[in-house]
């Protein structure tokens, strides 16, 4: 293991006691507990959790850091400690250390390791963002992603944000809009976010998605939730004075499930739905108001975007 | 009426051949006072201009009133008061002399001696010293400051549904807090130890353009003030970031943060080419590039990205406000801009700027290594290169801050990987840190301690800062307090223990007295415990899905939040304990310290304690490296007495001194 040649290079140019063998044997030790641990036993409770196929790679990825982490996270802390121990000088020794400017190896082998880490990291990461089975990774990948799911049957979700709510259309269903969060289990869905004012961000943290809401562009993130339950929704971006309490809570339910609740919520909402404007990828910012019209008659409360002053320079 | 008391038209009628002072009693002098009142006048005048210009042709806004409804008096009010500042200093009389065929004010050094005194801090001086000491003074201020509006975010979040603040104080105090840290912090290091200990280092007598360096930190209060004044027009809501459109509909505080950001932007880039100009034309004969202390060094790299980067910030603030007065639409999608527009130019400049606030830290510490273990700094030319590939790496990883927001997303494995790439220079700093404590003779000082402190605290945010550059763990970290605890852990951890370092170091050297030791060792226990205490728990919070800035959070995060909130006020005791110290040693007790209380062989430390007004009376020649502990029979580090007509000779070119070294 890449890390562990560190520890065994240390020795090369010292005498004495063999400082280098003796850190690396406490090194050790250490480095297998930790990575250990890190994979085994805390690997499978990581965040954000196996909800979702993107959560899932998020978390393999995340535990793959942490255990190519630990070891040289405790080498260095090791040899710090070991060199406060070891070499602190004695009393009030005026003396100086050895005059080592250098050494060609141990320089050569330090950039030799740290590179062989950093590329193979990168490459996994690459791997896990553009393999077929992750498609993406759940994040943002603006209006013509590359990385898709392979499965042709896929739920389109649209999340709209605005200021300072989320709200969801479902245009296979013709188009109604909803502040309700549902999805079916294992069914591939589409998110495609976007916003009407500012910047947001749709962060479903089960579910490992996280996408940014631009005004007047469709961002695109896939995931296919495997477990049912309970998900987060935040903005993560921070969008004006009610950030912080920009949240609220979808749900993944069985597949029956969701078709009789976006089978009731179409016939429920139709007259609202034919208020809207049509379902786009993206919305030009005057159908604000449009919107709000039609959710207010609907008994809807979303943000009136009326915060801002009407003789403010932009208004949108 | 008050712009009779503008002092360059006073000096203009009465000043004449004679120096500046002695004639005119002190209030009439130009100094911070007269600033104040030049940029009250200013701002006064800008405002009525501004309503002016809006009104015209507009029957929403009266003539000439004090609205406050309109973007153009705020930022013409600010612009001006600037000018007013800077002309109320008397940065302009010389210039106003010259032109008028009057002899200027001599360079400031000789002055400097002679007027004495704590004035001369309030003034606009031109001795690198007076300077260095100004911005040592003004950095904590504005460091506390900020620091308090940390504990403000802090106390609002121990509760997760009862709230202290409204949510726009809150989202105001949260701008605040971040703005004023990001851009001020910049110069922490290199304002007061860059501007003061460069010139000695490399000995000069004198940095390149004093002037220059002088208008770089009387820049910095003014930007202060005006960010603060933003509180007074209700503050920004969109953090330090002010990603466009938000801060484009933001109400008239948004113009505090963009010309005080952008101020402070025209700030960085007149200290980062002072220092290149000095070090590259001003070291003393035999100080080659490969003697340059390893400070230096870092000075150098952190000023490369001033002036590379700052200007993209100038001009990003400077479209900002054009969308916001004379409304433009460089970043309104609906009007044919583009907010990718404003996140490209911002993280353009702001990656690199972690990396400014990052280099001198790594300075610092790589430069008390060598003195308190007693060797020679381990791989000098791998330190020399990890900062130079971490500058040149650093402006190519900005689009890792947007990995999520859907632009160019097959970019991201690129991003992904130079992002990484860039912890291999990183990495090269702890090599050489490691390296340098094999087999030493560790000596445990303050200035040690924080120097551990950082290697510790960074080795933490360097590593988080590798999850975040992985596109799929990133999607769960972005956005989070996870990214929060990462770059407090950088810079508060890296860069604020590092100036603590450099303080414990270099005080008694710039103020000639002794820090009280025993206070030193409790404040690095206390900030060191109450730092951990503070963000490593943010890791767990950020990854349990909590975003940043939010006030509300999730009932079972309390806990781990109040603790938090807690060790924060630690934290902010054990920099109180700071000031104590600082306060109690150098006006109360005033120990003197002698001339090298740490044995070291630095060039700086061959000289008197607060060293003279011209440095060196005569410029030295420098003999051998600035590490070389241990060697027997070492060099003197430099001769400071050369012998008449090495100088000269050394300019001439004729003799490549140190050579014979």
């Amino acid at each position: 293991m890449a890390a562990a040649a560190v520890g065994e290079e240390r020795p090369a140019g010292s005498t004495g006691p063999n400082h280098g063998l003796r850190i690396f044997l406490i090194w050790l030790p250490v480095a297998l507990v930790a990575d250990w641990l890190l994979y085994f036993v805390y690997g499978p409770h990581m965040p954000p959790g196996t909800m979702s196929t993107s959560a899932a790679s998020q978390q393999f990825d995340i535990k793959v850091m942490s255990v190519m982490a630990a070891p040289v996270m405790a080498f260095v802390l090791i040899y710090i400690g070991y060199a406060l121990v070891v070499w602190r000088r004695e009393g009030d020794d005026q003396e100086d250390g050895p005059p080592i400017y250098g050494n060609a190896r141990i320089q050569a082998s330090w950039i030799a390791i740290s590179s062989v880490i950093v590329l193979s990291l990168a490459g996994f990461g690459t791997y896990e963002l553009a393999a077929p089975g992750f498609a993406g990774a759940g994040a943002g990948e603006g209006p013509s992603p590359i990385w898709k799911p392979t499965s042709g049957n896929v739920l389109q979700v649209q999340v709209i944000g605005q200021q300072w709510r989320f709200t969801y259309r479902y245009p296979q269903f013709g188009g109604f809009e909803t502040t309700d969060l549902v999805l079916p289990v294992n069914e591939p869905v589409q998110f495609n976010v976007t916003s009407i004012d500012v910047i947001h961000s749709f962060w479903a943290y089960q579910l490992g998605v996280k996408a940014d809401a631009n005004p007047g562009v469709n961002n695109v993130a896939y995931t296919t939730p495997t477990h049912m339950g309970t998900v987060t929704v935040r903005c993560a971006e921070l969008c004006g004075l009610w950030h912080g309490a920009m949240y609220n809570f979808g749900k993944v339910v069985s597949d029956s499930a969701f078709q009789a609740w976006a089978a009731s919520t179409q016939t429920n909402l139709a007259t609202i739905t034919a208020m809207l404007p049509p379902y786009a990828t993206s919305y030009d910012p005057t159908v604000v108001a449009q919107i709000n019209a039609a959710m207010a008659k609907a008994g809807i409360a979303g943000a009136n975007g009326y915060y801002y002053p009407p003789n403010d320079p932009v208004q949108p | 009426m008050a712009i009779e008391t503008q002092p360059e038209m006073a000096q203009g009628s009465g000043g004449g051949t004679s120096a500046r002072g002695g004639r005119r009693p002190w209030w009439m002098r130009p100094a911070m006072h007269t600033a104040l009142v030049g940029a009250f006048v200013g701002y006064l005048l800008g405002h009525l201009l501004g309503n002016f210009l809006a009104g015209a042709g507009n029957a929403q806004y009266p003539n000439l009133a004090l609205s406050d409804s309109s973007d153009w008096p705020i930022v013409l009010g600010y612009v001006l008061a600037i000018i007013g500042w800077l002309a109320g200093l008397g940065v302009f009389n010389d210039l106003v002399r010259q032109m008028a065929g009057r002899p200027v004010n001599g360079a400031g050094s000789q002055e400097a001696e002679t007027q004495g005194g704590l004035a001369k801090y309030f003034r606009y001086e031109l001795d690198h010293k007076v300077v260095g000491i100004q911005y040592l003074v003004g950095m904590v201020i504005y460091f506390c400051t900020a620091g308090l509006f940390a504990m403000a975010i802090r106390t609002e979040l121990l509760s997760p549904v009862h709230h202290v603040f409204t949510s726009q104080v809150y989202v105001e105090i949260v701008g605040e807090h971040g703005t004023m840290m990001m851009m001020l912090m910049t110069s922490v290091i290199v304002g007061p130890f860059g501007n003061y200990l460069v010139p000695l280092m490399i000995g000069s007598k004198r940095v390149a353009f004093p002037r220059v360096e002088a208008l770089s930190f009387w820049l910095t209060p003014c930007a202060f003030i005006i960010l603060l004044s933003g509180l007074l027009l209700g503050g920004f809501p969109f953090g330090w970031t002010g990603y466009a459109p938000l801060s484009i509909q933001s109400t008239v505080g948004a113009d505090s943060y963009a010309v005080a950001f952008g101020l402070m932007g025209v700030s960085m880039i007149l200290a980062g080419f002072n220092i290149i100009v000095t070090v590259i034309c001003y070291r003393a004969p035999g100080m080659r590039w490969s003697r340059l202390p390893i400070f230096v060094w870092s000075m150098v790299a952190t000023s490369f990205l001033f002036v590379l980067a700052a200007p993209v910030l100038v001009g990003g603030m400077y479209m900002l406000l054009m969308d916001r007065t004379a409304q433009t639409a460089f970043f309104e999608d609906s009007l044919g801009g583009s907010s990718y527009l404003y996140q490209n130019l911002f993280w353009f400049f702001g990656h690199p700027e972690v990396y400014i606030l990052a280099l001198p830290g790594f300075g610092i510490v790589m430069e008390i290594l060598p003195v308190f273990t007693r060797k020679p700094l381990f791989a000098y030319k791998v330190a020399c290169a990890g900062m130079i590939g971490v500058t040149l790496l650093s402006f190519f990883v900005w689009q890792h801050h947007l990995f999520d927001s859907g632009i160019n997303p097959d970019m991201r494995p690129l991003f992904m990987l130079t992002t990484e790439l860039i912890s291999i220079p990183t990495g090269f700093i702890y090599l050489v840190a490691l390296g340098t404590l094999w087999r030493a003779k560790i000596r445990l000082t303050v200035p040690m301690l924080f120097g551990f402190g950082m290697l510790f605290n960074f080795l933490i945010g360097g590593i988080s800062g590798v999850f975040l550059s992985d596109v799929p763990a990133d999607t769960t970290e972005h956005g989070s307090f996870f990214v929060m605890a990462h770059f407090h852990y950088t810079i508060m951890g890296g860069l604020i223990f590092a100036f603590m370092a450099g303080l414990y170091y270099w005080l008694p050297k710039m103020m000639g007295i002794k820090l009280n030791k025993r206070l030193g060792q409790w404040q690095f226990w206390l900030m060191f415990i109450a730092f951990n205490a503070t963000f490593l728990p943010l890791f767990a919070v950020g990854m349990a899905g909590q975003p940043r800035r939010v006030f509300e959070y999730a009932l079972n995060l309390q806990t781990l939040n109040d603790w938090v909130s807690i060790s924060s006020f630690v934290l902010g005791f054990s920099i109180l304990l700071f000031v104590i110290n600082f306060v109690w040693s150098t006006v109360i007790v005033r120990e003197r310290e002698e001339r090298n209380p740490w044995q070291s062989r630095g060039l700086e430390w061959q000289i008197a304690s607060p060293p003279p007004p011209q440095n060196f009376e005569h410029i030295p020649v420098v003999l051998s490296a600035p590490y070389d502990y241990g060697v027997k029979d070492a060099q003197p580090v430099a001769d400071l007495n050369p012998p008449v007509g090495v100088i000269s000779a050394a300019i001439a070119g004729a003799a490549p001194i140190g050579a014979e070294a």
